[in-house]
C-alpha cells in the first residue's frame, strides 16, 4: 500500500479524537480484541466503506469513554466502537 | 392470453428506502408472514403493471452483501439464489439504491450480478439527490454496470411510473434461457476489488456536491452531543409516554363505552340465560377489554415508525450503546426494548437487528420485563382501588408515583437480569461489535408509516380475535359450569370448575396473599395479561355489563387487603404468564428450553417479589 502522505504518522482510527480528519491507509485486523474473526471484521469494515483511500472524519463521540464514534467515511456516516476502529489505520 | 404471475424481489442495503418503494408499489395489498422454519418477516405485495401484468413482489431483508451473516441476510441470499425452500425463484430482481448514497449499493449490485438473475437498479429518492446537487449519468451508469437503471421517487404519486414501464418492457422479453449463477462467497480480496470497481464506476457516473447534507450535520450536532443528545433522547421518550397515556385515553374511553353499550344492547335484547351471558360476559366484555388498547398500540408504533423513518433510531442506539453495555446489552437492543413497552411480541421480533446470538438472546430474555401495555389495565385497576389520589410534596400525584415506580422496577430488574446473564451464564464474553450506518435524516414518509401502522394494528386485532377470544370463551365456560344446583344460595361461581381449580391452587399462592379468585384470574391471564382484569370481573360475578373498572375496583377494595393488592402489583411487574410472548420466544430462539427458562425465571421473580411485598406489608399492618 502506498502512503500518500509521508508527513503524517500512521495511527489507528480507534485512537482518533473528535474532529480528526485523515485518509485510510490500510486495514489491520490483527489483535484488535474484537469478538469477530480477522476476516469477518475486515469484510464488514469494507462493506461499510472502510477501504484504502477513503477520507474519514471523526464527527461525534459517545459519553462513556468517548465511545462509540461516528465517522464520516467519504459521504456516509458510520457508527463504530473504538475497539473495531483500531483495525482501520489512518494518516 | 393471461400471463403467469411475475415474481419480483426487492434487494437493497438497510436505509435504501426499499420498504417505502415496496409500499408505493403495492399500497395495502400486502401479506406479512414468516419464512418457513425461521422467524424472518416475509413481506409480499401485489400490483398490476400498466400493461396489465399481475405482479407479486417480495421485500427482502436489507443487507450489505450476500454473505448471509444473520438469519435475515441468509434469507435474502437464498431467495435470490433460488435456494429458499418453498419459494419461487424471482423472475426479476430490483436492486434498490438510495440515490444520495450509492457506494455500498453499487458494490452489492456487482455481487448480485454474479447470481445471473435479471436485474434492474432502482435509484430511489432521486428527488432528494437532485436537491442536494448530486447528478447521476443514468445512461452511462447502466452501460458500465450492464443492467438497466431507472430512477424513482417512492413517496410521490406517479414517482414509480418509469419503473413500472421498464418492468413491463423487461418482463416481455424475459428469455427462457436463464443465466447460470456463478456466485460464491467473496474473499476479502474480492470484496475489496468489488468496492474499488464500484468506486470507479461511481466516480465516472456520479458527481457529488462539495458539501454534505448540512441539515443532517446540524441536527447531529445537537442529538449526538454526548450530554445534550442524551437529554434529547430522554425528552423524546418522556413525550412518547405522555402521548401513549394521555392522548390515547379519550379514544380508549370511547371504545370502552362502545363495547359497554353493545353489551347492554345484548343484555336487553336477548332473553336471560346462557346465550346472553356468553355473548355479554364472555365475548363482548372479554374481547372488548383487550381491543381498548388499540389506541395505545397505534400511538407507540406511530412514534417508533416515525423515529425510524426519520433516521433517529440508529442515533438512539449510538447514544445508548456504552450505557447499556454496562449491563451487558448491545446498543441495538435499545430499539427492541423500547418497543417492548408497547408489547413484548414486536419487541422480541425486532431483536433480529442484533446479529450476535448471545446479545440477541439476552435481549429476548429481558424484553418481557419491560412494562408492556397489557399490564396497564391491571396496574390502573389496583392503583385506583387502593392507592389514595393525594399529592405528595405538593405536586406529585401518589397514584402516578406508584405507576412510575412499577415501570422503574421493571427496567431495573431487566438491567439486573441482563447483568446476571452476562456475569454467570455467558462467560468469555467479548462484546459484539457495534457497526451501524447513521443515515442522513429524511422527512418521514407518511403513507409508508400509515401502512406500517395499519399492518401492525391488523396483527393485533387478529390476535384479539383469535387467541384472546378463545381464552375468553374458555374462562366463561370454566366460570359458568357446572351450573349451581337448584335452590343454592351461594354465588353461582362457587360451584364452577374455575372455583375448583382456584381452590386447588390457593395453598400455593396463600403465602403471597392471593385468594382463590386471583388464582383463577391468573390462569386466563396466560392468554394475555390484561384478560386478568376481565377475569376478576367475571369471577367476582359482577353483573350489568361490567361498565367500569371502578366497579370492579370497588369490589376489590372491599374483598382484598392492601397487602394483597400490593402483592398483586409486585406479581405483575414480573408476571411470566403471557402465552403469546412465550410462543414468540420459542419461535425466535428456536428452543423450548429458552422459553422454559424465561417462564421459570420470571415466575420465581414474581413469586419472590410478591412474597416479600406481602409479608413486609403485613408486618407493617396492611394485612
Amino acid at each position: 500500500m502506498t502512503d500518500h502522505d509521508d508527513t503524517r504518522p500512521h495511527m489507528p482510527l480507534g485512537l482518533a479524537l473528535r474532529g480528526y480528519t485523515g485518509v485510510i491507509q490500510h486495514l489491520s485486523t490483527k489483535d484488535t480484541g474484537s469478538a469477530l474473526s480477522d476476516i469477518e471484521l475486515e469484510s464488514r469494515l469494507i462493506e461499510l466503506g472502510f477501504v484504502e483511500g477513503a477520507r474519514v472524519e471523526v464527527l461525534h463521540e459517545g459519553l462513556v469513554g468517548r465511545d462509540p464514534i461516528a465517522v464520516r467515511v467519504d459521504n456516509i456516516t458510520i457508527a463504530v466502537r473504538r475497539r473495531e476502529a483500531m483495525a482501520v489505520i489512518v494518516a | 392470453m393471461e400471463l403467469p404471475l411475475l415474481h419480483l424481489a426487492l434487494v437493497g442495503t438497510p436505509n435504501s428506502g426499499k420498504t417505502s418503494l415496496f409500499n408505493a408499489l403495492t399500497g395495502s395489498r400486502q401479506k406479512v408472514a414468516n419464512y418457513p422454519g425461521v422467524t424472518v418477516e416475509r413481506k409480499e405485495g401485489f400490483f398490476v403493471t400498466p400493461q396489465g401484468r399481475q405482479v407479486s413482489v417480495v421485500d427482502l431483508p436489507g443487507t450489505y452483501s450476500l454473505r448471509g451473516r444473520s438469519p435475515d441476510e441468509e434469507i435474502t441470499r437464498d431467495f435470490v439464489l433460488g435456494k429458499a425452500s418453498g419459494e419461487t425463484v424471482p423472475d426479476l430482481v430490483l436492486c434498490v439504491a438510495d440515490a444520495t448514497n450509492l457506494r455500498l449499493t453499487i458494490r452489492l449490485l456487482l455481487e448480485l450480478k454474479r447470481t445471473g438473475r435479471p436485474m434492474i437498479l432502482v435509484l430511489n429518492m432521486f428527488d432528494i439527490a437532485a436537491r442536494r446537487g448530486i447528478t447521476v449519468d443514468v445512461e452511462r451508469l447502466a452501460k458500465e454496470l450492464g443492467v438497466p437503471v431507472v430512477t424513482s421517487i417512492a413517496v410521490r404519486k406517479g414517482g414509480t411510473a418509469d419503473l413500472l414501464a421498464l418492468t413491463d418492457e423487461i418482463s416481455a422479453k424475459l428469455a427462457a434461457e436463464q443465466q447460470e449463477s456463478s456466485w460464491r462467497a467473496l474473499s476479502v480480496a474480492e470484496l475489496r476489488a468489488t468496492q474499488r470497481e464500484a468506486d470507479r464506476i461511481i466516480a465516472d457516473c456520479v458527481s457529488l456536491p462539495a458539501r454534505p447534507d448540512t441539515w443532517t450535520a446540524r441536527i447531529d450536532a445537537i442529538v449526538l452531543h454526548p450530554v445534550g443528545g442524551l437529554i434529547v433522547l430522554a425528552l423524546i421518550l418522556f413525550f412518547m409516554f405522555q402521548a401513549v397515556f394521555a392522548w390515547a385515553q379519550p379514544l380508549m374511553d370511547l371504545l370502552k363505552s362502545g363495547f359497554d353499550g353493545l353489551g347492554e344492547f345484548v343484555h336487553a335484547t336477548l332473553p336471560e340465560g346462557l346465550l346472553q351471558s356468553f355473548l355479554q360476559d364472555g365475548v363482548i366484555s372479554g374481547v372488548g377489554s383487550v381491543i381498548v388498547f388499540l389506541p395505545q398500540i397505534i400511538i407507540i408504533f406511530l412514534f417508533i415508525l416515525l423515529l425510524e423513518d426519520f433516521g433517529y433510531m440508529a442515533r438512539a442506539a449510538f447514544l445508548m450503546d456504552r450505557i447499556m453495555g454496562g449491563a451487558g446489552l448491545h446498543g441495538r437492543a435499545f430499539i427492541p426494548l423500547l418497543s417492548s413497552f408497547a408489547c413484548a411480541i414486536p419487541g422480541i421480533m425486532s431483536t433480529r437487528v442484533i446479529d450476535n446470538k448471545r446479545d440477541r438472546l439476552t435481549t429476548i430474555l429481558i424484553a418481557p420485563l419491560m412494562t408492556c401495555s397489557a399490564r396497564i389495565p391491571v396496574y390502573t385497576l389496583i392503583i385506583s382501588a387502593f392507592i389514595p389520589a393525594k399529592d405528595v410534596w405538593g405536586f406529585i400525584n401518589l397514584q402516578g408515583l406508584v405507576m412510575f415506580g412499577l415501570y422503574a422496577t421493571g427496567i431495573t430488574s431487566a438491567l439486573a437480569v441482563s447483568f446476571v446473564i452476562k456475569f454467570f451464564m455467558i462467560r468469555d464474553y467479548a462484546p459484539a461489535p457495534f457497526m451501524l450506518e447513521l443515515p442522513d435524516y429524511k422527512a418521514p414518509r407518511l403513507k409508508s408509516i400509515a401502512i406500517g401502522i395499519y399492518t401492525r394494528a391488523k396483527m393485533f386485532l387478529v390476535r384479539a380475535g383469535t387467541t384472546i377470544f378463545s381464552m375468553m370463551v374458555l374462562i366463561w365456560f370454566l366460570a359458568s359450569f357446572p351450573q349451581p344446583p337448584a335452590g343454592a344460595t351461594e354465588p353461582a361461581i362457587d360451584f364452577s370448575l374455575a372455583a375448583i381449580i382456584g381452590k386447588a391452587l390457593e395453598p400455593l399462592l396463600a403465602p403471597v396473599g392471593f385468594n382463590w379468585q386471583i388464582a383463577v384470574a391468573l390462569i386466563p391471564g396466560m392468554a394475555a395479561r390484561e384478560v386478568a382484569v376481565a377475569a376478576l370481573g367475571t369471577v367476582y360475578a359482577i353483573e350489568g355489563g361490567k361498565e367500569a373498572a371502578e366497579q370492579i375496583g370497588q369490589v376489590l377494595a372491599t374483598k382484598w387487603s392492601l397487602a394483597t393488592a400490593l402483592s398483586m402489583l409486585a406479581w405483575y411487574v414480573f408476571a411470566p404468564q403471557c402465552a403469546s410472548t412465550l410462543a414468540v420466544i420459542r419461535r425466535e430462539t428456536g428452543s423450548w428450553g429458552w422459553m422454559a427458562v424465561t417462564f421459570f425465571y420470571m415466575l420465581v421473580l414474581a413469586y419472590a417479589a410478591s412474597f416479600m411485598t406481602y409479608n413486609v406489608a403485613v408486618a407493617l399492618g396492611a394485612g
